[in-house]
């Protein structure tokens, strides 16, 4: 052994097992948000596998086939489509810094998510109305349950949607209202999301 | 410091959109939305198994769609950690939707078949 005390090169290249300073991590919240997004996704799988499961238990009351107006469904589906599209040019009026096109972009996806809400609720008065009410039989009852979740989820997205635009206007684009819209870009979408896995199995494949 | 100082600014993390990105998600979603609805107001294939499965095939395609596009999901976002919570969601929802599908549509199946020789009315 030529030394007790290392050289400064030495010291220099030795391996780091502590680290200086703190990782850094952005401050924002978009993970957090995301890890909301698949807790919520776990819920809309229960009630999907719910659905599949008690579908062919009608007990007497109408069937899908019978009662499901598929052309309704595709208007409501392009409304929620659209709506997501023109999130999206909200989003993208945000990076340039324009607070009036941000604001008018997520005032129209308003309109949209809104006539989707005014589809859906239009859809279960008729349904209630012809009979296939929720407590009619556990089909029906897997049936309000699944599309009402994911109609209340848009519900209360549009409730966010008006008091960002509220806020933005009040404050204008600042980094948290920034981080906001994202989020709500995230949740938007994600119900579009969900939306595709509702028109695929319950509406298209009940009618089949 | 006025809160407008910040607006130049981007939110960290969030990935840049495109104008071009979401018109080819939306142009594709309105592709893979048409299909599946006019195969089923056409009254499908002769096989009720085969439309179900065209139909689930196009809501998939259209979910990485939405993913990809709109969602700006890739493998480099937020160090890797969202690809591998959703990896970890679909995993879960599978086994809860196929294992739910699976339990419930064997509950008409016989229990025990030595039960059921029981059963039966003695000759």
């Amino acid at each position: 052994m030529s030394t007790n005390t290392p050289s400064a090169e030495q010291i220099e290249n030795a391996p780091k097992f502590l680290v200086d300073e703190e990782p850094h991590h952005a401050p924002g919240s978009l993970l957090g948000f995301w890890i909301y997004l698949m807790s919520d996704c776990l819920i809309f799988a229960i009630l999907f596998a719910t659905r599949a499961a008690l579908a062919p238990n009608v007990a007497g009351s109408p069937l899908p086939q019978e009662v499901f107006d598929i052309p309704l469904i595709l208007l409501s589906t392009f409304c929620l489509l659209l709506s997501s599209i023109t999130y999206g040019f909200a989003v993208l009026q945000m990076q340039l810094n324009k607070l009036n096109g941000t604001i008018l972009w997520l005032g129209v996806t308003g309109l949209l998510g809104a006539c989707f809400i005014g589809i859906e609720i239009y859809e279960f008065s008729h349904l209630i109305h012809v009979g296939a009410s929720p407590q009619s039989s556990a089909s029906w009852s897997s049936f309000f349950a699944l599309v009402g979740t994911h109609g209340i989820h848009v519900t209360f997205g549009l409730v966010w949607l008006i008091v960002l635009i509220i806020q933005a206007k009040k404050h204008g684009l600042t980094v948290p209202n920034k981080r906001r819209i994202f989020c709500l870009s995230m949740f938007w979408h994600f119900l579009d999301l969900i939306w595709i896995g509702v028109f695929s199995v319950v509406y298209l494949i009940g009618v089949v | 410091m006025s809160a407008h100082e910040n607006t130049d600014q981007h939110v960290e993390g969030a990935p840049h959109a495109s104008f071009k990105e979401y018109m080819i998600g939306f142009g594709l979603s309105v592709i893979l939305t048409i299909i599946p609805f006019w195969l089923v107001l056409a009254g499908g294939f002769d096989s009720r198994g085969m439309t179900i499965f065209i139909v689930i095939a196009f809501g998939v395609m259209q979910m990485l769609v939405h993913m990809i596009y709109f969602l700006h999901l890739n493998t480099k976002s937020e160090g890797g950690w969202i690809v591998i919570s959703l990896a970890f969601t679909v995993l879960l929802v599978m086994i809860v939707i196929a294992g739910s599908i699976w339990v419930m549509f064997h509950l008409d199946s016989n229990m025990m078949p030595m039960l059921m020789d029981a059963a039966k009315p003695s000759p």
